[in-house]
Order: structure tokens, then C-alpha cells, then sequence
């Protein structure tokens, strides 16, 4: 393979610093930060469905032993038959969905063909921001690569409501920025039809977000 | 108080009914108003077109005439927002030190006439009277420069007899813009044109600003439509009193 | 720099076309109407959206202003996690660099994300000369490629189109480059994006490569980020076996937590959503998810010719979150392609001029394009003072431009500028005006000479006053006259 040119670099960044040696830039060393780092929000849990309802996602809330019964209900709201469970997704919730689907891992990988010939994903989430209705995920273990929540048109994603933050700020901390994320906030969707927005483009068209109370 | 009226270039000129209304509401007030003889134009149509150098003598002339008053006061948002804002810069371009040194003295003491009468004279009912129906468009300059906010507002809907009627859309600008008409008139008009419609959506008699400048883009389009509105600067509407009539 | 040719007339004369054109006016209007209130409202939920806005605007400044060093630890950061990272000084430098990269593939097409920076350099032509076919997947885009058109909007490059025109070109031009159009397609925006769905799955499915840009890097952590809506960008970036990124030098954020402030202000300010449904965030190459190789390049193309101006590198701050073009009223009437740039609007009039100099008509009445309303910054998320930076660069214009009609121009400001000096040559300027006005009477003036006939083409000019305000303070306050 081509090695980069050095020269180019050597150019650009030589015209960066000339750039930079003749002015008077101020001190912009010390940058405020007096936006508020924590928002105060009565209930984590109650905002986070509510923000993430209005962005047309289907939100339900249990506790931990009602949540098979609730991912049940989430897959056949979508009528999926063929569902992905990641590795590591934990057994106790995804038992049930074995016994009545055709569940199946990513161990040996699956193929962008038997991806695409899925129904539904079941993940965890790493991280849920509450002001924004939004869902990270950092694709360890119960989650997966990131074509297993992109492929199938119903993701499921579990959501510990132990693991939902106030906003961004407090999410940003929780995440190790070494590996791949993908931050969810509803449905795919476009607003490049006269800036409507229309729900379900590209990713997965069905959004199930089952809030789990007590873990 | 000493207080110096700016009359504006387009004011002295073009608009003086506009500039006798602003020193009699002032007079009426118990203002002393001076109007210093040297004075001439902000400068601000130099500068906004790109012609820095060509607009240090009238900022010199301004701080020359200016120079030592309490108060300066202009009936124009524009010609005030240019003079705190823009001086400074012209000043700095024509690199005379001393030119700067008497900006950052002048500047400050320089009030759009809204702004002068409700922040510095802390009144808001000058005891105008005006029995017709307004709608008032908040000039761009005075909005988002001296960020006035709803002073011009508050000064009307104290006037006696007076219908303020909401005008659509009011903070979008009316296309004016200074050498804009002129360089983009396609564009101007066009703004101007939806300006228009939206004063005639409100049903006014009269569209009042605080700017001629903008009002002389829009009366234009209004008279040329043969639209039956007329234009009135704010300090028009304030000057009347009852016993006018 | 690239002296790219923008091959459009200049401002005044595209705008002149563009304000007749009825459905531009009407679907520039609706779509700009509809986003303005959106983000209102949601900006308006934070009570510290200004406190965000001071940082977000402080961490960009900050960082060109030690913007070589930031370059150096993003590229240390990247080729540590299995990445490689390229230079690009200009426009061909870099097409040559993404060109090469995909014939090493052996592949003969591309997917794109959405990105300027792509678009800037003209890479799908670059591209496209090489025999290799670039497919855009972002909606707005696939409707601007399909059409031949060119994007007129920095976030919805087809702003200009409305669901019917978007349906016939769906109709007309799909079957020519992959899966058709449904017969019985409607003007449906909820058809419309499923056709579009239909028509780039199996180019995502069977592409190699995939061509994006970013809208963050993170120098710390040699991350990148891109905030999408549709999925097409986490279709790019997860399937294909190759990534290449195109990233302009500017896009550089410090620290991961830098982006706290980031993702806050960007999609409240494009979209009018609290969140934008996708962001991707990745670093270099992960094992077993995504592509196994990751090419950065870092393009410069008159950005650091920008950065050292003082006042006009502002500009370099830029998050392309485009609120500023949906607020200004003249981007609303004369729509982005009057701009003659992949850069419309207000942030387009500060930074095409930036990029590539005002000797050209076309960029040097970019900074004309504006009347000042001071619209476009109250909405910026990162402060940039654009208004200040249009008047800086007309300085620049007037300075550097030696036309005839700018001498013209020239002579005429000068003049002016001599009368407005002295209040007795004012005078004597009125006095004569005043003539004239006592001609006219009160009545407006419908017609003048050229160059005033631009006035009164559209709009009657008033007449002097016939007695000028110094006059009659002459008469009534000096000396002994009473007032009348
Ligand atoms: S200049 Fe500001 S408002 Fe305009 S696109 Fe850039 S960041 Fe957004």
C-alpha cells in the first residue's frame, strides 16, 4: 500500500503554524464550561420514556421479572419470527424468546445475508440519556457488532433504568471512548422531504425499548 | 441633562420631520438639547460596504461633535448600533490611537431614542396621543445590535388613542440593508415585498420603526403598490399630543 | 489553493432568476419555515443554551488556535488503533489520495455518507474520471445525484425540491442506476424514503468501499463521529470491508468530553431535534466489527489561509449545522444555488471567499449577499459573528479588487466619504438637494438614473426634504429666529 506523503504533511502543517505565528489570538486556553453539567429531572426513568416515545419508538416499562414477557410482546407487536440474540445478552430474559422464536446468535458470525434475513435484534443498552430519549451502545457483550442492530428492521433494546443519566455530559462520562458506539434516539429517520420528519429509512424501521425498573 | 441630538445624515436630509419629533418629545420630556453644528453621518454606509478608510472622517467628525455630552441621542437604531459597534473598528483600521481613545470615550454615552427615553429618563408614557391604528416593525439594527428588545413597544402602547396591531413574522428583516437595496434589489424588494403583505395582513393605517432608513424602503414599496399606508418614525408618533388636535 | 471555478454568474444576477421562480420561493419557504420553529422550540427547553454555546464556541477557538499540535496527537491517535492517516493540501491533493486508495481496493464503486468536505473537492467527479461510480445514500443527496442537480442546502441539499418534483425524479431516473422506482409510487414521503430504502440496500449490501466525511475528530482519542438521522452513514460505516474518511483540518475537537458540548448544540440547531436518531462514533480499526482498513484524510484547501486571518478565521468554527441558512432571509428568497457554492448561505458567504480568494466576480459579491440582519448569528451555536466577518471581508473586496467598476465604485465612496467629513460641505449638499426637493414637493420619486434606478425600479425614492433639519435649526435655534 501507498505510504502518505510526507511532504503534503509537512506542508500543511507548516502553513498551520505560519498561520498561527503572526496573530494575537487572545487566551483561549481556559474555556468556560458554566452550562449546567447535571440537569435536574424529577424522575430519570419517567423522562427517558416519555422522550423517547415522542420520537415514535414503542416504550415499555416492567420490572425484571415481567421483561421476557415484555420482549415477547415487543417481537410480536413486530411479528418477528427470525431474532438475533447477541452473545452475552443475558439468559434470563432471552430464554423465553427461544422457546417460542428461532433465536440464534453471532457465534459462528453470521452472514450479511442471514443478517439481513432476520426479523428482529435483542440488545442491552450500555447507557440511556434521559433528556434526550436517547440509547447508546457500545457493542460489548449483549449487544454485538454494529450490522446486528442495523440489518434487521425491529431492534428490541433493554434498558436498565439503573443505567439511565440526566443528559449528555453524564453519558459522555460513563463511555470508554476506545471502541465503536452508536447513540439510538428513536427510529431511523429523514427530514429531507420539505423537513418532515418520516420514521424509517435505513436502520431499523421498528424501535422496542423496554425499560426494566429494578436493575 | 445636556443632551446632544444626532440628527443622522438620512435624518437631516431626507426624513427632518422625524428629527424635530425626536427633540420635542425630548424637550417635552425637560431635556436641554443641543444639536452640534459639526456633526454629519455615522459612517456606517462606508463601513458596511467595505470602505473602512473612507469612513474615518465622519467617524472623526462624530467624536469631534460629540465629544463631552452626557447624553448623545439619534433616532435611528442603525446609525447608534454602528457607532458602539463599528466606530471602535474604523478607529482601530485607520491605526490613530488618539482616534480609538475618543471612541471608547464617546460610544458609550450614544442611545437609540428608545432606548434613551425608557432606560435613561425611565419613562414610558410621554404623554403622546394618537388615534390610529399601527403596526410597528422592530428594525433589525435595534433588535439584534442594541438588542432594544420591546422598548419601542412599550413606548407605544402607552400613547393615548393608539391601536398597536401585532405585525406577523415582525422580526424577520425588510430587505433594506443599506448598499443591499441597491447591489441585490431583486432580493431586497422581495423581502420587502413580504414585509408589505404582512403590514397590510394587520389592517394598520400606519407602519411605524425606528429606523427612516427601513421606513424609506418600505414606504417606497407601499407607495409605489399604491397601498393607502403610510410610514411614521416612532418619534412621529410620540411627539403628538392631545392639544394637537 | 485550488482556484476552483464556480462557474455560476455572480450573487446578484442568480438571485435575480431565483426570486421569480414561484416553486422555489414556495418550498424554500415552507422547509425553512418548518425548521426555524422546530429548532426554536427545542433550544428554547434549555435554560443554558448560551452558557453551551460560549463553550462550544471557546473549544473551537482553542483548538485552531494550537491547531498543529491537535493535528499531530489526532494522527498519533488514529495509526495507534490501526489507522492511516493522509495529508491533502487541495482539492486534487486529495482526490488523487481517495482515488488511489479505492484502485488499490479493486473496486470500481464507492457508498457515500453525505459530507462537504467530499463535496468541496468535487470527489465524486474525480471520482467518476477514474471510472469509479460514487453512490450518495443520504436522501437529500440521492435526489440532488439522481436529478444532475446540485445541492442547494448544507444539511438537505434538496431543500429546493418538494415530494412531487422528488417523486418524478425518482420515476424518471432510478431504473438508470440500480433498482427502479415502484410503479405506483406517490408523492408519499413515507413511499418516497422506502423507495429510496429499496433502491440503496443492495448497494450497501454489495459495496467494498465506503467514502465518508466526519462532523467531529477527537484528537485525544483518535475518534471520529458522525451524526446522521437516516442510517445510510451507519450502513457506510459498518459494511464494507474499506473506510476511507475526508475530513477538513477544522473538524478537531480536543477531548472526548469536549463533545458533551458538541452533541448538545448540533442537532438542536439542524435538525430541531433534542437528538438526532444515529451518531456514530469509531476509532480507527476494531477486530471483528466494521471495516478491516481506515484511511483519514486530513485536507486543508485554504483553511489554513483562513486561519490566519484573525477576524475571517471565525469561520473555521463551523459545525455545518446549517441553522444559519434557515434563518436568513435572503438564503429563504434566493435559495443556495444563487451562492455559486457548495457553501450557501450566510455561512457560505464568509467562507467561500475565505477558501478561495475574491479575484473572481462570483465570491467577491458574496459578501454583498447579505443585508446585516444579524439573524444568522443570534442562531449560531458556535458564535460566530457573521455579520462582522461579511463587513471584514467587503474591506477585503474593496482592498484587494481593481476593477473598473471598483475604482468607479472607489471614487464615488470617496467623494461621499469627503462630503460626510465636514458638516459645511454636508451643507452645501443639502442646500442643493433641497432644490430639488422643493421641485418635487413631497410627493416620492418614481424614477432616477442609473445606478439609483436599482431603487426605483421597485420601490419610488423619497424626495429631499426642502428644508433640510441643520437648515431650519439654523433658522428657529440659532441666533435670534423664533421657532415657528
Ligand atoms: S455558521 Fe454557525 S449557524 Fe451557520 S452552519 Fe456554521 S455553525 Fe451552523
Amino acid at each position: 500500500m501507498k505510504r502518505p506523503s510526507r511532504d503534503a504533511r509537512e506542508a500543511v502543517l507548516g502553513s498551520v503554524r505560519s498561520a498561527l505565528a503572526g496573530g494575537q489570538r487572545g487566551s483561549t486556553d481556559s474555556i468556560p464550561r458554566e452550562y449546567s453539567g447535571k440537569r435536574h429531572v424529577e424522575s430519570l426513568p419517567d423522562l427517558f420514556r416519555e422522550r423517547v416515545a415522542e420520537y415514535r419508538a414503542e416504550v415499555r416499562t416492567t420490572d425484571s421479572s415481567e421483561a421476557p414477557e415484555a420482549v415477547l410482546g415487543a417481537l410480536e407487536a413486530a411479528a418477528a419470527r427470525r431474532v438475533v440474540v447477541p452473545e452475552g445478552f443475558p439468559a434470563r430474559w432471552s430464554e423465553p424468546v427461544a422457546e417460542r422464536h428461532d433465536a440464534f446468535g453471532d457465534s459462528p458470525r453470521l452472514s450479511t445475508a442471514a443478517l439481513e434475513n432476520a426479523d428482529a435484534v435483542l440488545t442491552t443498552c450500555t447507557v440511556g440519556i434521559a433528556t434526550t430519549g436517547t440509547m447508546v451502545l457500545d457493542h460489548g457483550p449483549g449487544q454485538g457488532r454494529r450490522a446486528l442492530t442495523l440489518l434487521p428492521d425491529t431492534h428490541v433494546c433493554l434498558v436498565a433504568a439503573s443505567r439511565i443519566v440526566d443528559d449528555v455530559p453524564a453519558a459522555l462520562a460513563e463511555l470508554d471512548p476506545t471502541g465503536p458506539m452508536t447513540f439510538i434516539s428513536g427510529p431511523s429517520a429523514t427530514s429531507d422531504i420539505e423537513l418532515e420528519r418520516v420514521e424509517g429509512v435505513h436502520g431499523p424501521r421498528n424501535l422496542h425499548v423496554v425499560v426494566v425498573g429494578d436493575v | 441633562m445636556r443632551v446632544a441630538l444626532f440628527a443622522t445624515c438620512l435624518g437631516d436630509t431626507l426624513f427632518p420631520g422625524a428629527v424635530r419629533a425626536t427633540l420635542r418629545v425630548l424637550e417635552r420630556l425637560g431635556c436641554t438639547v443641543e444639536f452640534p453644528p459639526g456633526q454629519t453621518c455615522c459612517g456606517q454606509m462606508h463601513t458596511n460596504t467595505g470602505y473602512h478608510e473612507q469612513a474615518v472622517p465622519a467617524v472623526r467628525s462624530f467624536v469631534a461633535a460629540f465629544e463631552g455630552y452626557d447624553h448623545v441621542v439619534a433616532p435611528s437604531g442603525s446609525c447608534v448600533g454602528s457607532i458602539r459597534h463599528q466606530h471602535g473598528i474604523v478607529a482601530e483600521h485607520s491605526g490613530d490611537r488618539k482616534l480609538s481613545e475618543a471612541v471608547g470615550r464617546v460610544s458609550p454615552h450614544v442611545h437609540e431614542l428608545s432606548e434613551f427615553l425608557v432606560d435613561v429618563l425611565g419613562v414610558t408614557d410621554v404623554g403622546a396621543y394618537f388615534p390610529h391604528r399601527v403596526t410597528y416593525h422592530p428594525t433589525c439594527h435595534s433588535l439584534r445590535m442594541l438588542r432594544v428588545g420591546d422598548k419601542p413597544r412599550r413606548l407605544l402602547s402607552e400613547v393615548r388613542g393608539i391601536r398597536l396591531l401585532e405585525l406577523p413574522e415582525a422580526e424577520q428583516c425588510c430587505g433594506f440593508g443599506g448598499t443591499f437595496a441597491l447591489k441585490n434589489p431583486d432580493v431586497s424588494v422581495a423581502m420587502g415585498a413580504d414585509k408589505t403583505r404582512h403590514v397590510r395582513e394587520t389592517g394598520a393605517e400606519v407602519l411605524c420603526a425606528s429606523d427612516s432608513s427601513c421606513l424609506m424602503h418600505l414606504g417606497g414599496l407601499l407607495d409605489r403598490q399604491r397601498e393607502g399606508i403610510r410610514t411614521m418614525h416612532l418619534a412621529e408618533i410620540l411627539a403628538g399630543t392631545e392639544e394637537d388636535r | 489553493m485550488s482556484g476552483v471555478d464556480l462557474g455560476m454568474p455572480a450573487f446578484p444576477d442568480a438571485a435575480r432568476q431565483a426570486v421569480r421562480d414561484a416553486q422555489l420561493r414556495h418550498n424554500l419557504g415552507r422547509a425553512t419555515n418548518t425548521i426555524r420553529n422546530k429548532r426554536a422550540a427545542v433550544v428554547d427547553e434549555l435554560d443554558d443554551w448560551e452558557q453551551l454555546r460560549a463553550s462550544g464556541a471557546a473549544i473551537k477557538a482553542h483548538t485552531l488556535s494550537r491547531l498543529d499540535t491537535y493535528l499531530e496527537q489526532f494522527e498519533s491517535a488514529v495509526t495507534a488503533v490501526g489507522g492511516t492517516v493522509h495529508w491533502a493540501r487541495d482539492a486534487a491533493e486529495a482526490n488523487r489520495i481517495v482515488t488511489d486508495l479505492v484502485r488499490e481496493t479493486g473496486e470500481t464503486e464507492a457508498v457515500k455518507v453525505k459530507s462537504m468536505a467530499t463535496q468541496e473537492i468535487g470527489l465524486n467527479e474525480a471520482l467518476a474520471s477514474a471510472g469509479i461510480s460514487a453512490w450518495e445514500t443520504d436522501l437529500a443527496e440521492l435526489i440532488v445525484q439522481l436529478d444532475e442537480d446540485r445541492p442547494s442546502h448544507i444539511l438537505v441539499p434538496a431543500i429546493h425540491r418538494n415530494r412531487s418534483e422528488i417523486r418524478e425524479i425518482f420515476r424518471r431516473e432510478m431504473a438508470g442506476s440500480g433498482t427502479p422506482a415502484p410503479t405506483d409510487l406517490t408523492a408519499d414521503p413515507v413511499q418516497l424514503a422506502e423507495a429510496a430504502r429499496h433502491h440503496l440496500r443492495d448497494k450497501f449490501l454489495r459495496a467494498n468501499v465506503a467514502i465518508s466525511g466526519a462532523n467531529f475528530a477527537v484528537a485525544e482519542t483518535g475518534s471520529l463521529v458522525v451524526v446522521e438521522s437516516e442510517g445510510n452513514g451507519r450502513m457506510c460505516l459498518t459494511m464494507p470491508e474499506h473506510l476511507i474518511s475526508v475530513v477538513g483540518i477544522e473538524k478537531l475537537v480536543p477531548s472526548w468530553r469536549d463533545l458533551e458540548v458538541f452533541l448538545q448544540l448540533l442537532p438542536r440547531s439542524s435538525t430541531g431535534e433534542r437528538m438526532n436518531p444515529y451518531t456514530s462514533v469509531w476509532n480507527g480499526v476494531t477486530e471483528g466489527d466494521g471495516p478491516s482498513s481506515f484511511h483519514v484524510v486530513l485536507l486543508d484547501n485554504g483553511r489554513s489561509e483562513a486561519l490566519a486571518d484573525e477576524i475571517g478565521s471565525q469561520a473555521l468554527r463551523c459545525i455545518r449545522c446549517s441553522a444559519c441558512l434557515n434563518v436568513c432571509p435572503v438564503y429563504e428568497r434566493a435559495g443556495g444555488h444563487a451562492y455559486g457554492s457548495v457553501y450557501p448561505g450566510p455561512i457560505g458567504a464568509v467562507l467561500t471567499p475565505q477558501l478561495y480568494g475574491v479575484e473572481s466576480e462570483d465570491t467577491a459579491s458574496l459578501p454583498y449577499a447579505s443585508t446585516l440582519c444579524g439573524a444568522c448569528y443570534d442562531v449560531c451555536p458556535v458564535a460566530i459573528e457573521i455579520p462582522e466577518l461579511l463587513v471584514h471581508l467587503r474591506n477585503r473586496t474593496v482592498r484587494e479588487r481593481k476593477g473598473w467598476f471598483d475604482r468607479l465604485s472607489s471614487t464615488a465612496m470617496r467623494g461621499l466619504g469627503w462630503v460626510f467629513g465636514d458638516s459645511k460641505r454636508l451643507g452645501r449638499a443639502q442646500r442643493i438637494a433641497s432644490l430639488g426637493g422643493r421641485l418635487f414637493g413631497r410627493r416620492g420619486i418614481g424614477r432616477l438614473p442609473w445606478p439609483l434606478s436599482r431603487w426605483t425600479d421597485a420601490r419610488d425614492a423619497p424626495a429631499p426634504a426642502p428644508e433640510s433639519f441643520r437648515q431650519w435649526w439654523e433658522r428657529n435655534r440659532t441666533g435670534n429666529g423664533d421657532e415657528r
